[in-house]
């Protein structure tokens, strides 16, 4: 039988461990005190959690969780103390650990990994939770698309009457959450200049949630997100309760929308580009909406925010510029493309793929993303990472001339091969994995350029 | 040589990157001044076991391939009898199943299938996942490796007398338990690598194009014309150690 420890002393020695853990440089110490906290006891997150005054909101999605979150913050942070899971650490061990950290939150706001929502939410017992969308994603670690909706569904049926769900109507397995929650706010993206006529290559939920027949899309925007119809049944996009329209795309600057909220509508600019933020901004305008924010404060967040971090940075190296974008899974990969494609096609791209846990050891998703508008532009693809070959091959089968391909595995001399193509005053466009991305900020912070994740997130 | 290639519920059977595969025969037959003709067939299409060279089966998720199990089980005197003219068949995956015997689902229920292939597929509890080494010999004398990803829930038995398509080197296979891996008839094959299969493992994109060709021509398969393959060997090399490092195993 374990010995009850009183809830002070476990937090302490959390604490101790996270401090030890930046201090021996192993990385931010991000999810270590959580991870001892939840050996020594696993409901003191329940506790700690139990103890926030305004209660908790869980944001989950396959694409988009920590851009959301950190949208959310942005708009909630002025009123409230929050607790929140900054870095990204999105299993309960990182929850624990962000609220480890913040003293005195009064409400916390945790990104969640998509298979672990269940578990948080059991937990934390939420007063909101915000679904974004559900993508075809790292198979090998997540499973089938279904498996994931499965347990989506077990979390909300959980749900208490009293809280807030919060999702995206234009995913056909999201919204159709909707209908089993009495207290639902359900948002999407109304401007049909905006779509796509047909579906991309990689559309996941493509065949009806009741029926099984594939949905006519009036509009498809992302992926498989839009506004459908089954043909044979009728199931279709629920109502919306929070819109985006009149959507303005300014290449890799910004994105223009009007959002449309049951008390009337704003005007949002956001400093950063694609579709993809503007469903974003619209999860978490909505979550804030649902925990109270007024629109004032949700046009000041949306306004201020910055892209968090890794997901699409620009850093300044000497004389020229970075354009890092976080590709992960074919959709997420599309839209990174797309909104390359959008602003400028690049002449020079370094594209890194690793297959670590976190990227996904199975790296067949490459083969679904549709990188071929990026070919007629390029003169030279640096491939890089520790699956750079079969990255090569990606593009090699795609059209693009071998010899526009330089394979260069080392991610730093990758990056320096990259720059030396690139002018001066000119910007570098970096398409990396996650951890690819971790280990090139490292590089890129080692020389100076940019902080260190754990330090901007203090 | 234009090669006609049909390629089987492209809409739902994609979940691998399958595409991947169809690019890889595509430009190495037109760098060899060949032309793949690709064309869908999906529900409801006829299937005419003359109008074909090579038939593609990809993988799709439960749910993709119990919408389509009706309808291939509808085409299946077509595709056997285009077997037993010699059409080439490249099966990845759950389209391997599929032109199996049958397959029993998760919750005990069977689908029935093809039956090219002498075997049957039972879904297991755990799935097997990680990257696979096989060693195959699919021309006498010839040993040859092949490096994918494997992924399946499935537990596929063959019959006795059967021939595998090769010897699990690394990695789970059929079953996780026979050392064998995927399934040879003639000119068709059935295996369960991924990643996709074809772009790391060249000679087997030849092999498979070869026995197209001799479809088309009426003569016996004769090798191609070799290619620069320096980027394909390099991208073998890794993913066979991969599977080496941390391939699947009970
Ligand atoms: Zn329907």
């Amino acid at each position: 039988m374990r010995l009850p420890v009183p809830l002070a002393a476990e937090i302490a020695a959390a604490r101790a461990a996270a401090r030890l853990s930046r201090l021996a440089g192993t990385g931010g110490g991000t999810t270590v005190p959580g991870k001892l906290l939840w050996k020594l006891d696993p409901s003191a997150v329940d506790r700690l959690a139990a103890r926030l005054p305004l209660g908790s909101a869980l944001i989950s999605a396959t694409n988009g969780k920590t851009t959301t979150a950190a949208m959310a913050a942005a708009i909630l942070e002025r009123r409230v103390r929050l607790a929140h899971n900054r870095a990204g650490a999105n299993l309960v061990s990182g929850v624990a650990s962000a609220l480890l950290d913040a003293r005195n939150a009064q409400l916390g706001l945790f990104e969640v990994d998509e298979a672990a929502l269940p578990e948080v939410a059991m937990r934390l017992r939420p007063r909101a939770i915000c679904l974004g969308n559900l993508f075809r994603d790292q198979l090998d670690r997540y499973g089938e698309l279904e498996h994931v909706a499965e347990r989506w569904r077990t979390a909300v049926t959980a749900l208490d009457d009293r809280a807030a769900l919060v999702v995206n109507g234009d995913d056909p397995q999201v919204g159709e959450l909707a209908r089993a929650h009495s207290n639902a706010v359900v948002f999407g993206i109304d401007d049909p200049r905006q779509g796509r006529s047909s579906l991309q290559h990689a559309a996941d939920s493509k065949y009806c949630v009741r029926c099984g027949t594939p949905y006519e899309y009036l509009t498809a925007y992302v992926g498989h997100l839009g506004d459908y119809r089954c043909p044979a049944c009728g199931h279709a996009r629920p109502a919306l309760t929070v819109r985006a329209t009149e959507i303005e795309l300014h290449g890799l600057d910004a994105v223009a929308f009007t959002l449309a909220l049951p008390d009337g509508d704003q005007r949002i600019r956001l400093a950063v580009p694609g579709l993809y933020n503007v469903y974003n901004a619209l999860a978490a305008a909505s979550l804030a909406h649902a925990l109270g924010a007024s629109a004032g404060e949700i046009v000041t967040g949306l306004t201020r925010f910055d892209a968090a971090f890794g997901r699409f940075e620009r850093i300044a190296v000497g004389d020229r510029r970075l354009l890092m974008l976080l590709i992960k899974n074919p959709a997420g990969a599309n839209e990174a493309v797309r909104t390359i494609v959008d602003g400028a096609a690049p002449r020079v791209a370094v594209i890194a793929l690793n297959d670590a846990i976190a990227d996904g050891r199975d790296v067949s998703w490459i083969w679904d993303v549709d990188f071929e508008p990026l070919i007629p532009g390029l003169q030279m693809l640096v491939a890089t990472g520790d699956r750079a070959a079969e990255l090569a091959l990606r593009f090699k089968y795609g059209g693009l001339d071998a010899a526009a391909i330089d394979v260069v595995p080392d991610l730093k001399a990758a990056l320096d091969r990259g720059l030396e193509l690139t002018q001066a005053d000119g910007e570098l466009v970096l398409l990396p994995t996650y951890t690819a991305m971790l280990a090139l900020r490292k590089i890129v912070a080692e020389r100076g350029f940019v902080r260190p994740y754990w330090e901007r997130a203090a | 040589m234009k090669i006609r290639v049909g390629h089987l519920y492209p809409d739902y059977l994609n979940i691998y990157a399958d595409r991947g595969n169809i690019a890889v025969l595509t430009r190495r037959a037109a760098w060899r001044g060949h032309e793949l003709d690709v064309r869908g067939l999906s529900i409801g299409d006829a299937m005419d076991p003359a109008a074909h060279d090579l038939l593609y089966v990809g993988g799709g998720q439960d749910r993709e391939q119990a919408l389509i199990a009706h309808d291939i089980a509808a085409k299946r005197d077509g595709i056997i009898a285009a077997a037993e003219a010699g059409t080439a068949i490249l099966a990845v995956c759950g389209g391997y199943q599929l032109l199996g015997r049958s397959y029993r689902d998760f919750h005990g229920a069977d689908l029935p299938g093809v039956g090219l292939f002498p075997l049957e597929t039972v879904a297991g509890e755990r799935r097997m996942i990680g990257d696979v080494l096989l060693e195959c010999e699919l021309d006498a004398g010839v040993r040859r490796p092949l490096a994918g990803f494997e992924n399946h829930a499935g537990r596929t038995h063959l019959d006795d007398g059967a021939e595998p398509l090769g010897r699990v080197v690394a990695g789970f296979g059929n079953d996780g338990e026979s050392g064998y891996e995927g399934c040879r008839v003639g000119r068709a094959v059935g295996t369960y690598l991924h990643g996709p299969l074809l772009p790391r493992n060249p000679w087997f994109a030849d092999w498979v194009l070869a026995q197209a060709l001799a479809h088309a021509t009426g003569r016996d398969p004769e090798p191609l014309e070799p290619l620069a393959d320096e980027l394909e060997a390099e991208a073998h090399r890794i993913s066979a150690r991969r599977a080496e490092t941390r391939g699947g195993r009970y």
